[in-house]
């Protein structure tokens, strides 16, 4: 009945326990005597661990002892073990696409509760298995060359480190980052938790290492534009936004800054986000790279008016370094790997307005407190506030924008630690009283704990609850003139109001507002809360479902900097793997047309997203381009007359199945 | 070796547990399955997925040979608009499910029989409800009586 070579088939089939994870729910052994009575089927067992050394030997050793020539195994996901028992089935002597696999663990023994259904759920899944693997073919894999340069997307510390990693390894790296200079949010930081070090002092020479690299090509004020191709081979499109001031010729003197019209910086400063002021022509900030300075042309008088006395090209002289005609330009690239690490934005802490977030002068979020910290700063390094006076009081609240039902769900991992620090940075700048509000107190990493408790030994107070509200209101004469804190201090269980001349708001973490875009962009995927989802939890945190494309830093989720440092260095080992193999193998899951029944319709070729389907005029017939076919099947789906096959999907593989999960006896 | 029948399962008072038949494309609604398994979340046994690299890849006949070989119900999971691994795969499956539901209405097959959900490889909570809210239609809906003997699919099929 099912045609060719059902008769030669020779199946061994194989249920995995997975410890108690399959066998605490599914009858692991009836299941196993069930596949014995299908018809083709030489060899069924159950065994504890079928991906472990001697469960994969059993499956090899009865290939050799029974002569088998088809494989199913029923485990967990072929995401996670399609290729161990593909090499364990090839190893056997048999070509490896003779195998196919069946999920009765996250598709039926993790999610069902009823053991009699689920066994049946999983006996209807190994009928179908059985039955489409008796029409497996043997198929080889496609070899192609992988281009040894690699791109990475976004220029903070962990695209910084990325970039040093592969290019010390003497790959060409291609550093694409949006703003005008490189250094991320940590550039924006006064000192990192818990051991106090300097950001600028760790990040700085890494950012000058990455410009004055002969292997990395950096690109700021740059876009990722088109991203095509596949792994390997990837085509990018980068659209680079003009600077108006040309990299080539600057020497970084800034004395066009100094020369500007405006004597007096006038416009809110981005990078001290608009606590300081800068001029139309501007770096971000003393130590930005690349060092050369940038005009606005929302603010430029030349660009305004046209009517400036262009003091700035006076200054710039012989060199010609400012260019206000520059336009935008197009670079094309061929990559082989791509590494994404285009990191996270603030909470807008705006969102909540009961905590006053641009209504009181005084309430400031984390990060602006960094600015202020900073001895490069709007404030030079003295925390003072809006008028010019140093707080006495201060109040930190944890968790703005983080494990709230209203805004964000997840724990933003950094903020109970950048807390503490800003808390032991603004006493140690000011004196101030300091109050912190947090609901949980999370200080799990290396000197984390330690560095807490030697807050709570500096005298910082805690109060646990998280803050309520932020009032001007005084109800008593110690709140005149303050900003109160309204808690419920949960560790006595009253309601608490505490006066202070100083808010800090610890802004969470969450994904940019176009990591959507970003996504589609690079086709890969994201969580439900927006951050780049990576391959596999815990065995590949930095790969995605895109091969080539690997994830680093805050883009997959809040991290703090050693854990986006590590998980850089892996996104670049994974990519240098890649990169020296020369050659990635791709699935032979692609269309091809059987010539004799193609009738020469033409629907086949519009469907094709990726062109690969031809009319050859001579013939009258379709033909598939293997190497841009990606295999989803499209065209298979919609040929007329069945001429359009698939490999590893093909039609009689799919009715079997469909047969096989409805055959009731 | 007989099987056990499926009115031997746990369920209605009527012993009726519908058996679906699923596609799931492969990289965002058969992950999200597998989300849910990672997740134990726990949903009803009564669909059965069949694993495509893209929704783009159903053939109408696969739709029509799983009612004539007696599913109660088909589901079909792709990737939410403008997010196909393929670009646009999933835009041409919605196409073939447009045809394929007015087909089925006049063969007398029920529209809650067939369904199609755009489930991102994150969205396991969306695949749980919507396997759930399917199996408890298709339980008030009772099984597939087609009008037409099977055999006669059976031959549309074949000629098709």
């Amino acid at each position: 009945m099912n045609g060719n070579g059902h008769n030669a088939a020779r199946i061994g089939v194989y249920v995995c326990d997975c410890g108690t994870n399959i066998a605490g729910v599914i009858d692991v052994k009836a299941l196993a005597a069930f596949a014995g009575t299908l018809p083709g089927v030489v060899v069924s067992r159950e065994y504890k661990y079928m991906c472990s050394d001697p469960g994969q030997e059993l499956l090899v050793q009865d290939v050799r002892d029974h002569q088998l020539n088809r494989i199913v195994v029923a485990s967990c996901s072929p995401l996670l073990h399609e290729h161990t028992f593909r090499t364990a089935t090839a190893k056997a002597g048999l070509n490896p696409y003779y195998f196919h696999m069946v999920n009765i663990r996250e598709h039926d023994s993790w999610v069902h509760e009823d053991h009699p259904a689920a066994t049946e759920k999983a006996k209807d899944l190994v009928r179908a298995a059985v039955r489409r693997v008796v029409f497996h073919k043997p198929l080889e894999r496609k070899k192609v060359p992988i281009h040894p340069d690699v791109l990475v997307v976004g220029g903070g510390i962990a695209g910084i480190h990325t970039a040093l990693t592969l290019a010390n390894a003497g790959k060409h790296v291609y550093l694409v980052e949006r703003e005008p200079t490189i250094g991320g949010h940590m550039a924006k930081f006064d000192k990192t938790f818990p051991t106090l070090d300097c950001a600028a002092c760790i990040l700085t020479p890494k950012m000058t290492a990455v410009k004055q690299h002969p292997n990395i090509t950096l690109w700021t004020l740059s876009d990722v534009e088109k991203v095509e191709g596949y792994v390997g081979n990837f085509k990018v499109t980068v659209k680079r936004h003009p600077r108006y001031v040309l990299e080539d010729v600057c020497v970084g003197c800034l004395e066009c800054i100094e020369a500007c019209v405006y004597k007096q910086a006038k416009y809110p400063d981005e990078f001290n986000l608009g606590l300081g002021k800068r001029k139309p022509i501007y770096i971000p900030f003393p130590q930005a790279v690349p060092l050369i300075p940038v005009i606005d042309p929302d603010t430029c008088i030349e660009f305004k008016s046209g009517k400036c006395k262009k003091t700035c090209v006076e200054a710039c002289g012989d060199r010609h370094g400012i260019d206000f005609k520059q336009k935008e330009s197009t670079e094309t690239i061929d990559v082989g790997t791509i590494v994404m690490s285009t990191g996270f934005q603030v909470f807008d802490a705006r969102r909540l307005p009961y905590y006053g977030y641009g209504k009181f002068p005084n309430v400031y979020t984390s990060l602006e407190v960094e600015r202020l910290i900073n001895a490069s700063g709007p404030t030079g390094g003295e925390v003072i506030l809006r008028d010019g006076q140093k707080p006495k009081t201060v109040g930190i609240l944890h968790c703005i924008g983080s494990r709230d039902e209203n805004t964000n769900r997840w724990c933003s991992r950094v903020c109970c630690m950048y807390s503490l620090k800003l808390a032991h940075l603004i006493k140690e700048h000011t004196g101030a009283e300091i109050f912190n509000f947090y609901i949980d107190m999370r200080t799990p990493g290396k000197g984390f704990e330690e560095f807490y408790q030697r807050l709570l030994n500096e005298g910082v107070h805690f109060i646990r609850g998280k803050g309520a509200e932020i009032s001007a209101w005084p109800l008593d004469p110690s709140e005149e003139g303050k900003l109160t804190i309204r808690v419920e201090d949960t560790l006595i269980g009253k309601i608490r109001r505490i006066p202070v001349d100083m808010v800090v708001l610890s802004v969470g973490l969450e994904p940019h507002a176009d990591a959507g875009d970003v996504r589609r962009l690079f086709n890969i995927s994201c969580s439900q809360e927006g951050w780049f989802l990576e391959r596999h939890p815990k065995l590949a945190p930095v790969n995605t479902f895109t091969d080539g494309i690997f994830l680093a830093g805050c883009c997959q989720g809040p991290k703090d900097i050693p854990d986006s440092v590590a998980q850089a260095g892996a996104a670049a080992a994974e990519s240098l793997a890649l990169i020296d193999a020369k050659f990635v193998e791709l699935e032979p899951n692609t269309a091809y047309i059987v010539e004799d029944a193609c009738s020469g319709c033409k629907t086949c070729i519009p469907l094709c997203p990726y062109s690969a389907i031809s009319f050859l005029e001579e013939k009258k017939r379709a033909e598939i381009n293997e190497a841009l076919c990606k295999g989803c099947g499209t065209c298979v789906a919609a040929c007329p007359s069945g001429s359009i096959r698939q490999n590893l999907f093909e039609d009689e593989e799919i009715f079997e199945e469909i047969k096989g999960v409805l055959a009731h006896a | 070796m007989p099987e056990a029948k499926p009115d031997s399962r746990k369920g209605q008072e009527n012993g009726f547990e519908p058996k679906i038949v699923a596609f799931f494309c492969n990289w965002c609604t058969y992950l999200a399955a597998d989300l849910a398994g990672t997740s134990r979340m726990k949903y009803a046994p009564n669909m059965r997925v069949i694993r495509l690299m893209c929704s783009g890849r159903v053939d109408p006949q696969f739709v029509l040979e799983a009612f004539a070989e007696g599913a109660d119900g088909v589901l079909i999971g792709g990737c939410h608009p403008g997010d196909c691994h393929y670009q646009e795969g999933n835009y041409k499956a919605l196409r073939r499910v447009r045809m394929l539901k007015r087909l089925l209405k006049t063969m007398g097959i029920e529209e809650e029989r067939f369904r199609l959900e755009w489930i991102s490889a994150s969205e396991a909570d969306r695949l749980k409800v919507a396997v759930n809210d399917m199996v408890e239609k298709l339980r008030a809906l009772g099984p597939l009586k087609l009008e037409t003997p099977k055999e006669f699919f059976a031959e549309e099929v074949k000629a098709a």
